[in-house]
């Protein structure tokens, strides 16, 4: 069970481009090079899409903008319909957003940092008390509590929460207002192995209660396996975008790893059935739409290694900064 | 008109520094302990030394001169508050929130004239314990004209605040501004006569309207009100109420714009 029950107000038919970025150019105040660099690309209702870029490629630069907390040198961006330029307000209404560093009262509980930002949503009037508050804010505020397993430490200073749960109030506040789509700038960073693992489990629960669209920003390659697109940002320029298995297609190649104990042999006869391969020392042969099994097949060569490689997306992603 | 979500929005945004306030035990005693020296021993040892001799009490001239003075540097030096949630990332937070900029800063002005109330308060009860006369209107009158000057200074706090970018440039400049206005605005002192350059000085300083504000208000119908105060209250209201809104205007204008256009 989820804060989020309801479905998120959607105008757009699912499938279509939630998010559309055009020529976003960002250079800071007496920077010499652009931090953001002319990228465009588009978000469809739904997805989960994944910004990766090494540290200083742009990709807070971009959140930033399009949650509206910076403005962008030139360019254009519309946020669930609404223009970046024109219609803050109306951006700010229809995103929710995880800052990369934490961005809540540690002087306040976890209950009045959910009622402040409840109330500047315009979704609960103003009450000084928790017990003042309307029946329905109590009800989700237990709901909610009851989710992250802090019932009792909901009403605690928020001093005495972990980095995980702190990260999940997080989650939990900025869906409050129901967001149609949720910037979540490297939500895991700085959190441990299980705290990592539980906050994606949450996330994905979400996801499918909620449907929001997810921009994701993250240097842990193995999240961004899971998107539905990626793009991949360096010097504040776009080197790759499209579906995780696409990007890797393009960038990679599923090879087969063998070995012999009479490598002469192995080497000649590869060689001279016309199989490319190279030695790094084993012998990797590209699968390029030939089968591991057809390869096998037709080598005599007694063999002592077999073993297929997929690249993963981190293969892909170094390979394109190499190059870029 | 300003929408009912917009005012709500201020309420919570102002309980919010109450708050921190009312869990920080240390601020709280201290903000209350540091106008009592002023008054208890400033104004105690004019008082002690001058009397009745310049035609009026000294005490009851530097205990209305200190709350003014209080009040109006408690507000302003409060907004710091803002460049604090700047560098511990709770503004961010604030500024996403599908709200007025202006709120925002409205918001933080009510909440640090909440928090000064307390430190009024304790001024107010501190000036009847040493003798002070203070009559019903009169403490009436404290406390109105107490709420004008403290969001006066919230208001100019905003405007410096919009041109430093972290508390420790804030925590140095602020002195720097308020230190002399203790003089030019007549704090401890009557002002009435002053060289040319020290007038001038003295009708920059926003703490002068403050200061005689207050003193017009408290001093009325009484003998003393010639010797102490310098403009009537109305003058000093026409001034302090446009500068109150451009100072908050402008400082919003500003501040949202460096946190924005890096």
């Amino acid at each position: 069970m989820l804060a989020t029950k309801t479905p998120l107000a959607v105008d757009l038919p699912l499938g279509s481009n939630t998010i559309v970025v055009t020529d976003l150019v960002k250079r800071y105040k007496g920077a010499e090079l652009n931090a953001v660099d002319g990228i465009s690309f588009s978000v469809r209702e739904g997805e989960l899409f994944a910004l990766l870029g090494p540290n200083g490629a742009g990709k807070t630069t971009t959140i930033s903008i399009l949650t509206t907390t910076l403005v962008p040198t030139s360019g254009v961006a519309l946020i669930g319909g609404h223009d970046l330029a024109r219609d803050p307000s109306g951006v700010r209404r229809a995103v929710g957003i995880i800052f990369q560093k934490p961005s809540l009262d540690l002087n306040l509980t976890a209950e009045e940092n959910v009622r402040l930002h409840a109330i500047l949503y315009g979704l609960f009037p103003y009450r000084p008390f928790f017990p003042l508050m309307p029946v329905a804010y109590r009800d989700r505020v237990r709901e909610l509590s009851a989710i992250l397993g802090i019932e009792r430490e909901m009403f605690k200073p928020m001093k005495t929460f972990s980095g995980g749960m702190k990260r999940k109030l997080e989650i939990v506040r900025s869906l409050m207002h129901r967001p149609r789509v949720l910037f979540l700038d490297e939500p895991t960073a700085g959190l441990d192995a299980p705290s990592r693992r539980a906050l994606w489990d949450y996330l994905r629960e979400v996801r499918a209660e909620t449907r929001a669209t997810v921009f994701l920003t993250t240097h842990y390659l193995d999240e961004a396996e899971d998107a539905d697109r990626i793009c991949i940002l360096d010097k504040g320029k776009i080197v790759a975008e499209g579906t995780p298995a696409g990007v890797k297609r393009d960038l990679t190649h599923e090879y087969l790893v063998v070995d012999a104990a009479d490598r002469d042999a192995l080497r000649l006869e590869l060689a001279g059935r016309g199989i490319a391969h190279r030695e790094t020392p084993l012998f990797e042969i590209p699968l390029d739409g030939v089968g591991a099994h057809a390869i096998l097949r037709s080598i005599d060569t007694p063999l002592t290694t077999v073993r297929t490689v997929a690249p993963s997306l981190e293969d892909a992603y170094i390979k394109v900064l190499a190059h870029s | 008109m300003i929408a009912a979500g917009e005012l709500h929005s201020i309420a919570a945004l102002a309980q919010r520094d109450l708050t921190k306030l009312l869990r920080d035990r240390a601020r709280l005693i201290t903000t209350i302990i540091f106008p009592f020296i002023f008054i208890g021993a400033l104004g105690g040892t004019l008082s002690a030394n001058f009397g009745r001799a310049p035609g009026f009490d000294f005490l009851t001239l530097t205990f209305t001169g200190v709350y003014a003075q209080t009040l109006f540097q408690s507000t302003a030096m409060g907004m710091i508050s803002l460049v604090i949630d700047r560098e511990n990332d709770f503004s961010q937070e604030l500024f996403i929130a599908p709200v007025s900029r202006y709120t925002i800063i409205a918001g933080r002005i009510l909440g640090e004239t909440l928090v000064a109330l307390p430190q009024a308060l304790a001024i107010i009860a501190f000036g009847l314990v040493i003798g002070i006369p203070i009559s019903p209107g009169q403490l009436a009158a404290l406390i109105g004209t107490g709420l004008v000057v403290a969001f006066f200074g919230g208001a100019f706090g905003v405007l410096v605040l919009a041109f430093l970018n972290n508390q420790r440039a804030a925590n140095q400049v602020f002195p720097f501004i308020f230190l002399p206005q203790f003089f030019l605005a007549g704090v401890f002192a009557p002002i009435q006569v002053l060289p040319w350059y020290l007038e001038i000085a003295s009708r920059i300083a926003p703490l002068r309207y403050a200061v005689d504000f207050v003193r017009g208000v408290f001093y009325a119908g009484s003998p003393d009100y010639q010797h102490v105060v310098l403009e009537d209250p109305a003058t000093n209201f026409a001034i302090i109420a446009p500068a109150f809104v451009i100072c908050l205007v402008v400082g919003t204008f500003f501040f949202v714009r460096s946190e924005r256009n890096r």
